[in-house]
């Protein structure tokens, strides 16, 4: 398990928070437990298992909800 | 496609305005009535666009958004030929969510030049021994840096060769440079003001004290109270329940105008935001004051303190002994001071290293048939005269007059909490010291202010003996003083005060009082060191400044107030609409769609005003 830190682009409406959190416990092989979203940040946290997903797949799920991804790493 | 329209939205938004300024100035001027629908039809397809896709996407992950509500209503205000209305009202939505990025970016900017301040590059020393610039990710445990100056330090490690001064404002919040030489401890995000060093990297990233208080900060402005989590929790069911609303007023009244209306009026904005946005200015403000506080929850029992509860040694007190006081009797003082230094010098006792301190340079003197009394002090002979340094049973052993001045000093400066320290020359009084730990400079003020704040009781908890705290307690005038006290009676004396009802705040040292810091309302850790007291406490005093206790104080009652004023406007508003749409017939889709931007902007500037709130004094 490793835990991925996606900077998106500056969140404003709260919906944001609920469409990007659904979006990425959508995808196959991330913990859905641990998604968390930090709104004032802009910041989506989640651990995944690298072994069954790339970083990249989660961020373009978020991209697909329509919110520019800035930055992603893995650690 | 869908990208390229959202990516436009600023741009859609100014077109949309500048057709709708066209159409009705044609209108007006030249009665165009052709032009005046045309340019309102494309306006709204305009404007509809970005929101409809917004719309879409989170109901493809089960979200009913604000976005779907309006997409609605301005579909049915087309169907309806109104196109006025789903101009203005797309129009609108979309300069409101504009100018809501724009001043919760202002909200947001404390927390953000904090996070700027993170190194970015470094220089690593390659296998070859040269130096060339990297990513800071790409920089691992024991990886050789170097640092130049005007640089940031790009982790946390020790230096290896090479010296300098560093400015750990950053860090500390104290901007005094702090010089550093082999061996010595760097921070990452502290800035070299001058000189060269090699560190070698001994935390990197995340582990780093600054990144530890960048993440402990963006979690903190994250983390969501008991209130908050059930504004969210009703707004997952709200805005579903005003389209079933609008939905059946349709079915009843058949009256589409009434029914998209209440769409554009229901909309929850301010409240969802209202709360976070005063939450994210607080702890912004804190953090650009050395306050770092740790979430809503903090602000709020924080801001309703009923007691605080100071360890003395080290919090209230500076921590260790020096000389308050000194009286000197008689002459042949400067003699006196060199046969006292003189002795203190062999001796290991915990007061001699204060009054070495005290006299500072002295003419020292051999020191002979040194005869030491267990409890009393130490008698010798030094240059030729017999000197006696120790408290009042010595000076009796030795004979030496205490007249009435001597003996009023010595009761004034034993009730103050001092050990004394007299010496004798020959039998006669020449010096009489008072060693104490002494209250640390400000101190007294800053629990002054804290009682202004509205702190009821100040408490001050000791393992020193009653009379020590006593004084100290007297000094600063606090309203409760008890000493002899373990770790474990001061965390059941944190206890009992919650069991009581109270609210409490612990402030202390890390390490020693971590139980108490846990099980107080509001921990507060002093502990210089910066890993426990990050660890262990809800407020951490960056430098553990006890001056910043009465700024986080206030600040937190503001945020506090600032939050509730919020939930006014918001529900306020909510009620003046409703009312107005069931009670008037001025109420319409626009003015709805203006008075819910407005009261959304409302409270972002409310909050706002936090990230300039001082304290006054």
């Amino acid at each position: 398990m490793k835990t991925a830190t996606i900077q998106v682009e500056t969140l404003t409406c709260p919906s944001c928070v609920q469409k990007i959190e659904a979006a990425v416990k959508g995808v196959e092989g991330v913990d859905p437990d641990t998604v968390k979203v930090l709104f004032n940040s802009s910041k989506v946290k989640v651990d995944f298992d690298e072994e069954k997903v790339p970083v990249s797949q989660i961020a373009e799920a978020i991209t697909k909800v329509g919110y520019e991804v800035l930055k992603s790493s893995a650690r | 496609m869908q990208r390229y329209i959202l990516k436009s939205k600023n741009k859609i938004t100014l077109i949309s305005a500048i057709l709708i300024v066209t159409g009705f100035l044609s209108l007006w001027l030249f009665q165009q009535e052709a032009v005046f629908h045309s340019a309102l039809i494309i306006a709204s397809i305009l404007g509809a666009a970005p929101i409809a896709i917004q719309a879409y996407q989170a109901l493809r992950v089960k979200v009913v958004s604000i976005d779907l509500l309006v997409t609605i209503a301005v579909v049915g205000a087309f169907l309806i030929r109104n196109f006025e209305e789903s101009a203005i009202v797309t129009f609108l939505f979309l300069f409101g969510a504009y100018l809501e990025q724009r001043t919760l970016n202002k909200t947001r900017s404390a927390i953000k030049e904090l996070t700027e301040m993170a190194p970015e590059s470094a220089l690593k020393r390659t296998e070859e021994g040269e130096f060339v610039e990297v990513d800071v990710e790409e920089v691992d445990v024991g990886d050789i840096l170097l640092v130049k100056t005007g640089a940031k330090v790009p982790v946390d490690g020790t230096v290896l060769s090479g010296e300098g001064s560093i400015n750990e404002a950053a860090i500390t919040g104290e901007s005094l440079p702090v010089s550093k030489e082999q061996g010595s401890a760097v921070f990452a995000g502290t800035i070299l003001d001058n000189g060269t060093l090699q560190i070698v990297a001994d935390r990197v990233g995340e582990d780093t004290t600054f990144g530890r208080i960048i993440e402990l900060v963006e979690e903190a402005q994250d983390s969501k109270s008991e209130a908050e989590r059930f504004i969210d929790r009703f707004a997952k069911y709200y805005t579903p329940a005003v389209l079933v609303l609008a939905f059946l007023v349709w079915l009843f009244t058949r009256d589409i105008e009434l029914a998209i209306t209440i769409l554009v009026l229901g909309c929850p904005g301010a409240l969802v935001i209202g709360v976070p946005v005063s939450n994210v200015a607080g702890i912004g403000n804190g953090a650009r004051h050395g306050v770092l506080l740790k979430g809503s929850e903090v602000i709020s029992d924080f801001s309703r303190l009923d007691t605080m509860v100071f360890d003395k040694t080290g919090t209230l007190t500076m921590g260790n002994p020096s000389v308050a006081e000194v009286e000197y009797y008689g002459d042949g003082i400067d003699e006196a001071l060199g046969f006292l230094a003189s002795i203190e010098r062999e001796s290991d006792h915990p007061l001699a290293k204060a009054v070495l301190e005290e006299i500072g340079d002295a003419v020292f003197s051999p020191v002979l048939d040194t005869e030491v009394f267990k409890g009393e002090g130490i008698v010798a002979t030094v240059g030729g005269h017999r000197a006696a340094v120790g408290n009042v049973a010595l000076m009796e052993r030795e004979n030496v007059e205490l007249d009435a001045r001597v003996r009023a000093d010595i009761k004034r400066l034993e009730e103050s909490g001092n050990s004394l320290v007299l010496t004798s020359v020959d039998g006669e009084l020449k010096v009489l010291m008072g060693v104490r730990d002494q209250v640390r400079p400000g101190v007294k003020e800053d629990l002054q202010r804290l009682k202004q704040l509205g702190v009821k009781n100040l408490v001050v908890l000791s393992g020193d003996n009653q009379g020590t705290v006593d004084a100290v307690s007297r000094e600063l005038d606090l309203t409760e003083a008890h000493g002899n006290m373990l770790p474990e009676d001061k965390s059941k004396y944190v206890e009992k005060l919650i069991n009581a009802g109270q609210i409490v705040a612990f402030v202390g040292d890390g390490v020693n009082d971590s139980p108490s810091l846990a099980l107080a309302n509001i921990g507060i850790a002093m502990g210089g060191g910066t890993d426990v007291a990050i660890e262990t406490s809800d407020v951490v005093l960056m430098n553990s400044d006890f001056s910043r206790l009465p700024h986080a104080l206030g600040l937190t009652k503001a945020t506090a107030r600032n939050m509730r004023q919020n939930i006014l406007i918001a529900v306020g508003v909510v009620l003046l609409l409703l009312s107005a749409v069931l009670f008037s017939d001025w109420m319409n889709m626009s003015i709805g769609m203006l008075v819910h931007e407005g009261s959304i902007l409302a409270v972002i500037l409310n909050g706002m005003r936090l990230l300039r709130y001082k304290q006054r004094g």
